[in-house]
């Protein structure tokens, strides 16, 4: 069954505009002129419980405006939002007792409380019992290795540090839906793999419905299964990864390294595109509808000296980068 | 523990860390209480005429005033103004909680705190060396201790509501900065409301700001007491129960309008 239900959602914001210096300055102090921004337009989906979903679009799009939307902070202007069978805004203090939210950009935690005392009064904000807040908690430190810095002021965190600390704070009270907006935002390597790991863990072990937003195409390739791309308020794809591929291009590449001993000679061939060059290294695009892999490296090996080889899809980035563009010239 | 209770004692705990700006605090506030007796008591002694105060009850109001200095500097809440612009507020939001009474528990700490770690000293070093009287009377020291502490809520309420006013205004300077003004002479903290002039003293009645400091002083000194003083607690009630649901409706607009930008 489906846990959150969206149709039509709609909102708008109200911007002021100003006309360029002192002269726009002025004017706006007599009359403002309003811009209408629309951050959703008419967007509908639904999602399963347990579902991991990847929701991308580039700055602006409204990424961020639904998950306020079903998070419960903001009222759209029309559209019909069910998630858990209530309504967020309406049902808000009902609501998200059972939901789970980070921010990557901002903090929950209590920036002059050590973490291990945030983490209590978040029990006693979501009035968890002690019987069962004190296992989750301990598992929560355990998988998010929280343990040197329990009682270290938020303050004095670094930003993987209280990353780690703002997932588990989320989920203290065992949400059954957890929003994710942007979590890895800003983390190095090493943080973005234990935060990744712990989401998927959380979404297999306890079935935990994530939606996820995110820059980062990585995040999304390890991740979702499903993605839902937005642009202009509007949702542009929705599927797997595999389907989001196919609806932009069949593309595939194929990058050949030639070997050492022999001068260069360019890697080319009637049936594909070569799209860049580094030193020995060539990368091809072709159409599989049009050339099979098989053939295209059988006729490779048999012109130019190959030391190596390999064929790849396109990166998620190249992908979404043409579907917007395809999306602004229709 | 109950939400907001654990909330405040948090809260409160913070804030009791900040022992230098107490002290600091305190300081000031006991050189200008020296400054103010000083003034009224040269008054005093210029003016030969019965004064509504007598010179030992004005004397004590001035350092009640000192002492609880705090209930009439109101602003808004830092912290909130904070989340309002740089968007955490979205968290607030977030929480199983009624937004009002988070940001009325958080205004309710952020004045306790503070006024705890001020009014104690200075009760004590204004009775031993500056003439602060004890209360009236064993009755009238309950009383005043009540009426004090709904002043404390009033005071509360009270920057609830200007936090609130952020929501429409952002920065929050404007009203921030007129409210004191207001504050400052129909409290009763720059001079007391019973020797200002009867025109005055008639508009500070019906005002909310006398319930801040004016009702419990006066519960205090034996100024109000009996019939009168319980009407006064009753009008402080009134005025917190009316600011409280004027917040909420407030709140509960502002909300609506809110746009969380950005993130």
């Amino acid at each position: 069954m489906d846990q959150i239900i969206v149709e039509n959602l709609t909102k708008t914001f109200r911007v002021v505009r100003r006309k360029p210096g002192l002269r726009g300055s002025l004017q706006a102090l007599v009359k403002r002129e309003y811009q209408e921004v629309r951050a959703l337009d008419r967007v509908s989906f639904s999602i399963a419980a347990g579902e991991l979903v990847g929701y991308i679009g580039p700055n602006g799009a409204g990424k961020s405006t639904t998950v306020k939307v079903l998070s419960g902070i903001l009222v759209p202007d029309s559209g019909n939002v069910s998630v858990i069978g209530k309504i967020p805004w309406r049902d808000r203090v009902e609501y998200v007792r059972r939901i789970g939210v980070v921010f990557g950009q901002r903090t929950q935690l209590w920036w002059d409380l050590p973490v291990l005392e945030s983490f209590d009064l978040l029990r006693d904000i979501y009035s968890v019992p002690e019987s069962r807040y004190r296992p989750i908690r301990d598992t929560l430190i355990k998988k998010l290795d929280l343990g040197s810095f329990l009682h270290v002021t938020v303050r004095q965190l670094s930003l993987g540090q209280r990353m780690r600390c703002e997932i588990a704070a989320s989920l203290l009270h065992e949400p059954e839906l957890l929003f994710l907006d942007e979590p890895t935002i800003g983390l190095d390597a090493v943080s973005k793999i234990v935060v990744r790991e712990f989401i998927a863990d959380l979404n297999r072990d306890r079935g935990v419905t994530v939606i996820l937003t995110t820059h980062d195409m990585d995040d999304i390739e390890a991740l979702c299964r499903r993605v839902m791309v937005i642009g202009d308020g509007r949702i542009l794809s929705d599927g797997t990864l595999g389907e989001l591929r196919a609806s932009v291009t069949r593309e595939r590449w194929l990058t050949v390294d030639l070997e050492e001993s022999v001068p260069i000679t360019p890697v080319s061939d009637p049936d594909a595109r070569l799209i860049r060059q580094e030193g020995r290294r060539f990368c091809l695009a072709f159409d599989p509808q049009q050339i099979s892999a098989a053939e295209l490296i059988a006729r490779i090996v048999r012109g130019w000296p190959v030391h190596d080889l390999f064929v790849e899809n396109p990166p998620i980035e190249s992908i979404i980068a043409r579907l917007y563009s395809k999306q602004g010239t229709p | 523990m109950n939400a907001y209770l654990s909330i405040l004692v948090s809260r409160f705990q913070i804030l009791l860390q900040y022992r230098a700006a107490a002290a600091a605090g305190v300081v000031t506030q006991v050189f200008w209480g020296v400054v103010r007796a000083m003034i009224f008591d040269a008054f005093y002694r210029s003016s030969a005429g019965p004064q509504p105060l007598t010179h030992d009850q004005a004397i004590a109001y001035i350092w009640l005033g000192q002492a609880m200095l705090l209930l009439t500097l109101l602003s808004v809440d830092a912290d909130v103004a904070a989340m309002i612009r740089n968007g955490s507020v979205a968290y607030e939001m977030t929480r199983p909680l009624d937004l009002y009474s988070l940001w009325f528990v958080r205004a309710l700490s952020g004045r306790a705190a503070p006024l705890l770690m001020r009014s104690i000293p200075i009760f004590g070093i204004a009775g031993i060396f500056f003439g602060l009287t004890a209360p009236a009377s064993l009755n009238a020291g309950g009383l005043f201790l009540l009426s004090a502490l709904i002043g404390l809520l009033t005071a509360a309420a009270l920057i609830a509501l200007l936090t609130i006013s952020l929501l429409w205004t952002v920065s929050g300077e404007g009203v921030s900065r007129l409210a004191p003004g207001a504050i400052f002479v129909f409290s009763g903290i720059i001079v007391p409301l019973p020797l200002l002039p009867g025109w005055v003293q008639r508009i500070a009645e019906v005002l909310p700001f006398r319930g801040l400091i004016d009702t419990p002083f006066r519960i205090y000194l034996g100024d109000l007491h009996g019939a009168k003083a319980v009407t006064a607690i009753l009008l402080q009630l009134a005025w917190l129960g009316a600011l409280i649901v004027w917040g909420k409706v407030a709140l509960a607009r502002g909300v609506r309008r809110l746009v969380v930008q950005g993130g």
